[in-house]
């Protein structure tokens, strides 16, 4: 039997070959303000799982008492909404330059399921307040919830669970997904623009000879 | 491997890979470093402008100093069955048949796992501590009286309650209200004092944590959906996506939200199966927009592509 060692080591090149995790050349066409927004994403992400961090050492009830509790729940609330500012515009961004093309479908699906994991994480943060927002937001939500049967195990009205979903399993799967979006960007590289794609199945363009592409000044290893 | 097998199409994707591209600079580890800084300074700046809202929870006391005529009302209609929690269903009793999604009793089918009978555990149960002897005399003759009997004095109860100016249980004409009268004047004694805070707790422990039937009760009275509503957190004011202030809330909330504020669900009986089940396909089909035919095609028909690698798209 074969190492597992060089097995393992053999797979993540795939994955990730050598060179593409951390280039520091991107193609030409990489050059647009929407770009950003991916990194800013990810960097809000790292302020709020930062700032909640910091209002866990605290613990449930401290920012009700503490002005620099309640300060600290200041920073965690803007960098939520700052972190779904950048994603949506992203998203969009995303959308328009239709992102999942070159086998970049896994990266879309990623990303959305990212956005639907931070919803549902902002969410059981809202109920965790342990204020009279939580409390009229449970109320609410307890009824959609229960209508469709999540609510039987998944108990709004019930603080004590729903901060660790928010502070533990929904972190960790958000995390994850995110992780592994990151790795699939990295991994296929940056979307070329769409007119240098001949017709897919259903675009309506007709192909009009050789792709119009540059010679390549290619300093990229290629593996694979 | 060659730059023509490279660009050459594979499959029924055509998009070349990007590294034949020719390439320019970019340093992604300085990029992060300053989406990083850019994005802890506007937070602490957020913050410290605009703070964030923090309105008390509202108490079981506090209820019954602020709405004392609410809290008798309340205690009554769990008594006659006829408040929210009374007729839920699951996931907390067989009260109701709970909602529908075309022929999918979700909501049914996933059974009473936190079993919450209202009448019992949200007043009766929590007066037993009571010592007043008036109360325990009260809760004896109901508990003795048979379930018909029961439902009469409740329900005559809730009637004159309704019909008092007000609401108020001192200007209720003559009945036949058994003990009912009683418990419900009790119940807010109860709350009055505190010793209502703690007491619908279901684990009966020292740690709380679970405010389940707590915020049954505050929700099958009229006091906290008033409050909410005096702060435009009503369910048709767009309720689910605000925050109390002038605060942004959830505003990835809107598309949820916003399939309340329309017929048919506005009106529908089953309006939360039917907005889940909505959202659930909308969110699918989110995930799968790489493979849904037309709509994988509309950034090639919208030119904001155009915009966004216009400076490619000038030199080819
Ligand atoms: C947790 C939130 C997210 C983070 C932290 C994140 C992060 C990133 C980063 C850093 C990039 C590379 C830079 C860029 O092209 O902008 C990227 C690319 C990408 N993202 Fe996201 N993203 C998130 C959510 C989403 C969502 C919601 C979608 C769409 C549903 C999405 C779809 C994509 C796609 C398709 C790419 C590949 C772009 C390309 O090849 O040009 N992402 N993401």
């Amino acid at each position: 039997m074969s190492s597992w060692t060089v097995g393992l080591r053999t797979r993540l090149a795939r994955t990730v070959p050598p060179g593409e995790l951390l280039p520091d050349r991107q193609p030409a066409y990489v050059s647009s303000w929407i770009y950003v927004f991916g990194v800013l994403s990810l960097a809000s992400l790292v302020v709020v799982i930062g700032t909640g961090c910091v209002l866990a050492i605290g613990g449930v009830t401290w920012w009700h008492t503490s002005g620099l509790g309640h300060f600290v729940n200041s920073t965690h609330l803007w960098s939520v909404e700052l972190f779904f500012a950048t994603m949506v515009i992203h998203l969009w961004g995303k959308f328009f330059m239709a992102a999942w093309r070159g086998k970049r479908a896994l990266t879309w699906m990623t990303g959305a399921v990212a956005f639907v994991g931070s919803i549902g994480t902002a969410f059981t943060g809202y109920l965790s307040q342990t204020n009279f927002d939580s409390q009229w937001i449970a109320g609410e939500a307890k009824d959609g919830l229960n209508s469709v049967g999540i609510g039987a195990f998944f108990n709004v009205l019930d603080p004590g669970q729903m901060l660790l979903w928010h502070v533990t399993l929904l972190p960790l799967v958000v995390g994850v997904i995110v992780v592994a979006h990151i790795v699939l960007v990295r991994r296929h590289g940056v979307v070329p623009p769409i007119d240098a794609v001949l017709d897919g199945p259903d675009d309506g363009a007709t192909p009009t000879g050789p792709i119009p592409v540059a010679p390549a000044a290619r300093d990229l290893t290629t593996t694979g | 491997m060659t730059m023509a097998s490279t660009l050459r199409p594979t499959g029924r994707d055509r998009t070349p890979d990007s590294h034949a591209f020719p390439t320019r600079p970019y340093d992604l580890v300085k990029e992060f470093t300053l989406a990083l800084v850019a994005m802890l300074v506007l937070t602490i700046a957020l913050a410290a402008v605009f703070s964030s809202p923090d309105e008390k929870p509202i108490s079981l006391v506090g209820w019954a100093a602020a709405a004392p005529n609410d809290v008798v009302a309340t205690a009554t209609g769990e008594l006659a069955g006829t408040t929210t929690s009374a007729g839920y269903g699951a996931p907390y009793n067989d009260a109701g048949p709970g909602q529908t999604l075309g022929p999918l009793a979700l909501q049914r089918w996933a059974g009473v796992t936190i079993p919450v009978d209202p009448a019992q555990d949200l007043v009766l149960a929590p007066l037993r501590r009571s010592a007043d002897p008036t109360t325990a005399a009260a809760l004896d003759t109901w508990a003795a009286a048979p379930p018909e009997q029961r439902t009469a004095w409740s329900t005559a109860y809730s009637d004159a309650l309704t019909a008092a100016p007000d609401g108020d249980p001192a200007g209720v004409a003559p009945g036949d209200y058994g003990p009912v009268p009683v418990i419900a004047s009790s119940f807010l004694a109860l709350a009055r004092t505190g010793g209502l805070e703690g007491a619908l707790d279901p684990s009966g422990t020292f740690y709380g944590g679970d405010a389940t039937r707590g915020l049954l009760l505050l929700a099958d009275g009229a006091y906290l959906e008033d409050q909410a509503r005096a702060r435009s957190l009503g369910g048709d004011q767009w309720g689910m996506m605000n925050e109390t202030g002038n605060y942004p809330g959830q505003p990835w909330m809107w598309l949820y939200t916003f399939w309340y504020q329309v017929p048919p669900f506005a009106t529908s009986e089953n309006a939360d199966a039917q907005v889940w089940g909505l959202m659930m396909l909308l969110t699918l089909g989110l995930v799968l927009v790489p493979f849904i035919p037309g709509v994988r095609s509309i950034p090639r028909w919208v030119p904001v592509h155009r915009l966004i690698w216009r400076d490619w798209y000038r030199r080819h």
